[in-house]
């Protein structure tokens, strides 16, 4: 296949083997693979996000809005399944570590490209089975996105379809995790020691490490599960002599380190957003490399926040609440250096910089709310109430989900070589910004008031809140499809980028943009910081 | 927030919430303020040459331990105001058997009342065993600062005391399906002298207060609703999470009895099983294990005017 093509075209442009579409889902080349992933998420993230419209559209007033319960049980659960599954953990790594990874530590690929092509395959079957159990069998899975025994065993829906499309989901992201392991650990360009490493490609380092060694619980659940449904093997339900506590444990042992698979490649994004637009290194690189590490580790052991009404012992409350106020720590020190690094710098005002700024603002809102759920007294309070709901939207759609809209921007022009329009950019991350704190700031005031989660009615004490909440709900809709119409518009229609709008110091800002098919003529030899402003030149 | 003390285990749990709600907002309000300082101050028009600094180990020290000194002090007021939910109810506590089960609260007092809502007396220790029938279920009552989840298949204790007379909101606060949201039921405080006679009070003594002056029927019908039978069948024919009542009785029902699909009639006798046995016969196209025995929840004379609804429902 090497014989004819020009050094010149660019990744977009060139012709292999395959035609069309083809020469898409065939091909290895992990910038391709990037935008594969980039197109089935956003397709995925638009019925995610009309699931969550309709979910607040219903709660606008108490009793039956627009649906019935039982629909809206299932519309709770498909939205928490495709967001959490779909979405948000493979999310940064698939899209963004993908195509970054290996440009940023100076390789033409990653080590094994086709098991690169393999994982997205994987994904969209596993995608394919959790989306069939809205189709198949007795009726859409109306458990939450949770699958809680012994509920998940009597209701009668269609369950089972969608625990394996998770654990199939599970494999691609320990493929990619395992890819993304081997990649660091051997394709670095010469010169690049480990403390040169950007952070992107450090927070995919700590992540891939979580997905290898948690993702495979989600697995052994589920061959728990299918043994207990098939051959009445008792593990969890307790009229066949299980406990459904120990559920829960597995669920969660798997599931709070899937929050920092989500967040870690989030934080790392922020990491290089800030310093290119205030023109200064990273404050305190060693610190945000050492937290993200110490993230990674402890994250493994703070489950049992989730459980503090299940029924443990006191010596475990004790040990999870005590861990969980710990893992505060390294998170804070990132918030503390990202602030850091915009002291005397030089500010560029530019879209990414403002998406970058608002998820500092909102992912302090959603570690500090997390304080709340860590201490034991105020955890009974609010658990399983809408506070929950409003802490993670506030750590998973406001940190992940704003480092994703951050790092679409800022790189944008890299990957198709055009710039987007910067006046309906801003237009919609202001429209979308306020839209979601009106929509999410309220359900903590509705939690601390004792509205709890997942209901279809609520009493009418709730209600005025509500009404805001679903207002904002509509607003964040709106910038949604400024900022998404924007985006596809520009792709055709936008000016020719330069290869380094921003003046970007890492090394994907010093070959073109769009980039050729191996990303480097030569590759290049680093003797510099990743953060050092000294030589970059901009355009 | 203000503190409440509407509970004993209000107190610790607020001042939790004061120490750890004023760390967050001093936190949030600070370095808000810090953040836009620096956006203002240091903006390309107004710093076009930006400093080249790396860090400063000093700070990096500075804002590990101090952090760290304030999330252990918030972690021992969570402590603290914790311990209480976890210790046994004083042995003059008043208890009460609280049973929930899709999507019904029932609350058996020591001398045979059984109500769905939850009466007690106030600044009296009050102790719930708790038994969920099917799914997990947890119990919440804001006001009170109380929440536990109920296991089927072991039981649990909350104790508490209430303070002050009123009637405060309990929910499930555990995903338990279909009507979920509507497991709702309320708590009466009563002052010590107006339970007591609330409690030794004969007329509500039976089981279910149902007015007696009505038809057997519409007593049946007011019945059925207090159990909670009605979350999953409904009088006119639409299917819920069960079979609809309207017309069932006196007609050929498939059943599947051992694996077996037999086609039984609908007689006063297949009603009283369904109610009290309920997975002996499944009734084709349902699924078992869903509806759970009655038996000790029903007396025989309840049983009776459940029937001669049912009945009058063809
Ligand atoms: C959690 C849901 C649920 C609740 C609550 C419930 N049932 Fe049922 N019921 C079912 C289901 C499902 C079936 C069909 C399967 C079976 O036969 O067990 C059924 C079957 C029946 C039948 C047989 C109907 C027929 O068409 O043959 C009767 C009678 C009945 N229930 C009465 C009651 C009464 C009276 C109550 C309240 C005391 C009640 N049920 C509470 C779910 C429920
Ligand atoms: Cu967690
Ligand atoms: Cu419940």
């Amino acid at each position: 296949m090497s014989n004819s093509h020009n050094q010149e075209s660019s990744y977009l442009d060139y012709k292999g083997r395959f035609k069309g579409i083809f020469a898409w889902i065939f091909s290895t080349d992990h910038k391709r693979i990037a935008l594969l992933y980039l197109y089935s998420i956003a397709t995925f993230f638009i019925v995610g996000a009309l699931l969550g419209l309709a979910m607040k559209l219903e709660l606008i007033a108490p009793g039956k809005t627009i649906m019935e319960a039982k629909t809206y049980n299932g519309v709770f659960t498909l939205h928490g399944i495709t967001m959490i599954f779909l979405i948000v953990i493979p999310g940064l790594p698939a899209v963004f570590g993908n195509f970054l990874l290996p440009i940023m530590i100076g390789a033409k690929d990653v080590s094994f490209p086709r098991l690169n092509l393999l994982s997205w395959w994987v994904y969209i079957f596993g995608a394919a089975v959790a989306i069939s159990s809205q189709f198949l069998g007795n009726g859409p899975p109306d458990t939450g996105w949770t699958f809680y025994a012994p509920y998940s065993f009597r209701t009668t829906t269609n369950m089972l379809p969608a625990v394996l499309g998770a654990f199939i989901l599970g494999f691609s992201s320990i493929l990619t995790g395992l890819n993304f392991i081997v990649t660091i650990h051997r394709m670095r360009a010469p010169g690049m020691s480990w403390l040169k490493m950007p952070l992107f490609p450090w927070a995919l380092y700590g992540t891939a490490w979580i997905q290898l060694l948690a993702t495979p619980i989600v697995g052994i659940t589920l061959l728990m599960i299918v043994a207990e449904r098939t051959l009445h093997i008792g593990f969890f339900d307790p009229t066949l002599g299980g406990d459904p506590v120990l559920y829960q444990h597995l669920f969660w042992i798997y599931s709070h380190p899937a929050v920092y698979i989500m967040i870690l490649p989030a934080m790392g994004v922020i990491s290089e957003i800030l310093p290119t637009f205030a023109r200064k290194p990273i404050f305190g690189y060693k610190a945000i490399v050492v937290s993200t590490l110490l993230i990674a580790f402890i994250g493994y052991f703070v489950w049992g926040h989730h459980m503090f009404t299940a029924g443990m012992s006191g010596t475990a409350q004790f040990a999870f609440s005590f861990l969980t106020f710990l893992v505060a720590i390294p998170s804070a020190i990132k918030v503390f250096n990202w602030i850091a690094t915009l002291y005397k710098g030089s500010i560029q005002l530019k879209t990414p910089f403002y998406w970058a700024v608002s998820f500092l603002f909102v992912f302090m809102i959603g570690g500090l709310s997390g304080l709340v759920l860590g201490s034991l007294a105020t955890n009974v309070h609010v658990h399983d109430t809408a506070f929950v709901v409003a802490h993670f939207h506030f750590i998973v759609f406001g940190g992940v989900g704003y480092a994703f809209f951050a790092a679409l921007h800022y790189w944008f022009p890299k990957i198709y070589g055009k710039m987007y329009d910067e006046g309906w950019a801003n237009t919609g991350w202001v429209i979308f910004f306020m839209g979601f704190l009106i929509l999410y700031l309220p359900m903590f005031v509705l939690g601390i008031m004792g509205m709890p989660r997942r209901y279809f009615d609520y009493v009418d004490e709730f209600s005025r809140l509500n009404i805001v909440s679903s207002l904002g709900a509509i607003l964040m809709i709106f910038g949604l499809i400024v900022i998404i119409l924007n985006l596809v518009r520009s792709a055709r229609y936008g000016k020719t980028a330069m290869a380094n709008p921003w003046g970007g110091p890492t090394l994907e800002w010093q070959i073109s943009s769009p980039p050729a098919l191996e990303n480097f003529n030569e590759i290049p030899v680093v003797s510099k910081d990743p953060y050092d402003f000294s030589n970059v030149k901009l355009g | 927030m203000i503190t409440s003390n509407l509970s004993n285990l209000a107190r610790g749990v607020d001042t939790a919430f004061i120490v750890i709600l004023s760390v967050i907002f001093f936190f949030l309000i600070g370095l808000t303020v810090v953040l836009i300082i620096f956006i203002l101050r240091y903006r390309e028009s107004k710093n076009p040459v930006a400093s080249q600094i790396h860090g400063n180990n000093k700070l990096e020290i500075i804002w590990t331990v101090i952090p760290l000194l304030i999330v252990m002090a918030m972690f021992y007021f969570g402590w603290t105001g914790w311990k209480p939910m976890d210790s046994a109810p004083p042995d003059d506590a008043f208890e009460i058997e609280t049973t929930a089960r899709m999507w019904k609260w029932s609350f058996k007092y020591p001398n045979g009342k059984r109500l769905d809502t939850l009466v007690i007396p106030a600044g009296k220790p009050v102790s719930l065993n708790m038994n969920s029938l099917d799914v997990i279920h947890s119990i919440y009552i804001p006001a009170f600062r109380l929440k536990k989840d109920i296991n089927p298949g072991s039981e649990r204790n909350a104790w508490f005391i209430a303070n002050t007379p009123g009637i405060y909101d309990l929910f499930c606060t555990e995903y338990c399906g279909l009507e979920h949201s509507s497991m709702i039921s309320s708590v009466k405080v009563l002052s010590a002298d107006e339970f007591e006679s609330w409690y030794a009070d004969s007329v509500s003594e039976t089981h279910i207060a149902v007015k007696t002056e009505v038809s057997a029927s519409s007593r049946g019908k007011q019945i059925v609703q207090q159990l909670g039978c009605n979350a999953c069948h409904s009088a006119d024919g639409t299917k819920i999470v069960g079979p609809s009542y309207l017309g069932v009785f006196g007609h050929e029902v498939t059943v599947i009895r051992d694996g077996k699909t037999v086609t039984v009639t609908a007689d006063e006798d297949y009603i009283r099983r369904s109610i009290l046995d309920p997975n002996f016969e499944i009734v084709e196209g349902y699924n078992k294990g869903l509806m759970l025995s009655y038996e000790d929840l029903l007396s025989d004379e309840e049983l009776d005017l459940i029937v001669e609804y049912i009945k009058s429902l063809n």
